[in-house]
């Protein structure tokens, strides 16, 4: 099936991949932490952590995107001692779609995640604590398990918001063949020349594919965790 | 090992006030919903912060130890089962956290009863064996301590007779104090060694189990038409008409029945109100379990009625009669009398609590 591919398309489904199991991979652990402190933690910022958490979901994606530019750009605050300190740059390179999408995906994650945290007993975790668990005993041995189909909920959306990212991630690192372009971007690049209707459709055919893919795979996943955590 | 609670706690309402001393055996708190109960058992597990608390485990303060490191086995009245793992994966929680091979693992199975059950998930157990799972995984934990908070409000008639008897075990087998939240007297009359009493977040009695069930002042306490008696007796022999001739050192007592050899002890709990009183020895009457006692005191129960403690060979009975009948009969303090005891409950191990009328 792969063959069937021109090398600028497999260029651009390599990349949209890449970019998105990145963010996706990468935000999973601050994810989760987002998702159990807005769960479980009372502290003062909840209400603000919170908003932040949700800030790129209600933002326009244009407006999201700017702001990575200015904060993570090679003279942005963040982005200008990363390149002075480490030669990171984030601007205009893969790395940089991958964080614009992780944003982007971040609420949607956390939002899953923190309704799984949300519907374990606690009851559950004090009777780990009676049995001699300490806290992050209790977190890897019952929490966990616990909230793994949520986990994989999270992570699939996510992977399916980073893969239809588009305004954050031409905004922060425009739209470079081989570079930051990926399957949205390149879609929209095609429809902008004249003839370019043929070549757009083909890559709206992998997209629908791959989306296809990763609901049928996601679903299988949780299938399993939940049938080995429904204690049958 | 010997388990003594001193604490305080302020409640919006009500402020709870405690002292409590649990010695080996298995010590009921016992107290209607709101007493605060549970508040004390959670704080000697310490999911819960009282405002002051002293906690000694045989002289060794354990409340300012955080739960894990506290060295208890509590069995939650919802069993509270791990659902991601196995009835086995259950049980050896607590030894696999620890990196231990389970202590009394084989033992533990056979005692409760749930070999059959160890690769089954707790979502496919019936209430009763998850409960008996709950208190196994408590059990291979190594505790110093067990605490259960009413283990059994949860099941039926059935179940509960199928678990008693192993909470009976634990109580004479394993030396280590329990401390059994209740609202339920026949639980509390069959189990409990000691008893102690709350009251909106007030203990109001506190001692052997025996004494404060015969107490009249206590017996109302606990509520009244409950009020009894603990009798400890022997089985003297099966006679050949089917029932059981129990020696209960004032007199024998034939009741249906009872599996056990002569020699064997029983628990027989005997309630105020199916114990009537004469003055004389009956003659011509159908009930079998006539027992010489003497009175002890008296005390208005309520508006008619009297409670009577009679002393039974050094052992505490207890009779319910009216005011009128007590006057009529000239019942007072140090008169011999006899007791026609209609109704025996059964309390002993291995034995679903049989209501015996003679």
């Amino acid at each position: 099936m792969l063959a069937a591919l021109t090398p600028e398309e497999l260029t651009v489904l390599g990349l949209s991949l890449k970019v998105s199991l990145w963010a996706t991979l990468a935000s999973l652990p601050l994810g989760l932490l987002a998702a159990y402190a807005l769960a479980r933690w009372r502290f003062p910022g909840h209400g603000l952590l919170n908003g932040l958490v949700h800030l790129p979901l209600i933002l326009p994606p244009v407006v999201t995107g700017y702001l990575l530019l200015l904060a993570f750009g090679r003279q942005g605050w963040i982005g200008a001692p990363l390149w002075d300190w480490f030669g990171v740059t984030f601007a205009f390179r893969w790395t940089g779609a991958a964080l614009a999408a992780a944003v982007m995906a971040f609420p949607l994650m956390v939002r899953a995640i923190r309704l799984a945290i949300e519907a374990v007993d606690p009851k559950l975790e004090q009777a780990a604590a009676t049995l001699g668990a300490a806290r992050p005993v209790v977190f890897l041995t019952v929490t966990l398990p616990l909230i793994l189909p949520g986990i994989i909920a999270g992570a699939v959306l996510a992977f399916a918001k980073a893969m239809g990212e588009f305004g954050a991630t031409i905004t922060f690192v425009a739209n470079i063949p081989g570079q930051t372009q990926t399957l949205p971007t390149a879609i929209y690049s095609f429809l902008q020349v004249p003839g370019g209707e043929a070549a757009a459709w083909r890559l709206v055919l992998i997209s629908v594919a791959v989306a296809l893919l990763a609901l049928a795979l996601s679903e299988w996943l949780s299938r399993r965790v939940a049938a080995r955590i429904a204690g049958r | 090992m010997t388990l003594e609670i001193r604490l305080s706690h302020q409640f919006p309402g009500f402020r709870l006030e405690v002292e409590l001393t649990a010695p080996p055996g298995l010590t009921c708190l016992f107290g209607s919903s709101g007493s605060g109960k549970t508040t004390v058992i959670n704080a000697v597990a310490g999911l819960l912060k009282p405002d002051r608390a002293d906690i000694l485990l045989d002289g060794q303060p354990i409340h300012q130890l955080p739960p894990h490191k506290r060295g208890i086995g509590y069995v939650f009245q919802d069993a509270r089962l791990f659902p991601h793992l196995t009835v086995l994966g259950n049980l050896t929680y607590a030894a696999r956290i620890r990196r231990r091979a389970p202590k009394d693992l084989d033992r533990t199975v056979a005692l409760l009863g749930i070999g059959a059950l160890l690769d089954r998930r707790p979502g496919a157990l019936s209430g009763g064996e998850r409960q008996r799972v709950a208190i196994g995984r408590a059990l291979l934990s190594e505790p110093r301590l067990i605490l259960m908070d009413e283990p059994l409000a949860a099941l039926d008639e059935a179940r509960k007779a199928e678990i008693l008897p192993h909470i009976e075990t634990l109580r004479d087998v394993l030396g280590l104090p329990i401390l059994y939240v209740s609202h339920a007297l026949p639980e509390v009359a069959r189990l409990a060694t000691t008893i102690a009493v709350l009251d909106a977040g007030r203990l109001v009695a506190q001692g052997p189990a025996a004494r404060l069930l015969s107490d009249p002042e206590t017996a109302s306490l606990l509520g009244l038409a409950d009020a009894g008696a603990i009798l400890s007796a022997r089985i003297a022999a099966q006679e050949a008409d089917g029932l059981t001739r129990v020696e209960t050192g004032a007199g024998p007592l034939w009741l249906p029945r009872l599996t056990g050899a002569p020699g064997d002890p029983v628990r027989l709990r005997i309630a105020a109100q199916d114990v009537m009183l004469a003055t004389d020895r009956p003659v011509g009457l159908s009930a079998l379990n006539i027992l010489s006692a003497r009175i002890l005191s008296l005390r208005p129960a309520d508006a008619t009625g009297m409670l009577v403690q009679l002393d039974l060979a050094g052992q505490p009975l207890l009779a319910r009669v009216t005011q009128r009948s007590a006057q009529a009969l000239g019942l007072t303090p140090g008169r011999e009398v006899f007791a026609i005891v209609k109704s025996v409950a059964m309390a002993r191990d291995g034995e679903s609590a049989p209501e015996a009328r003679g």
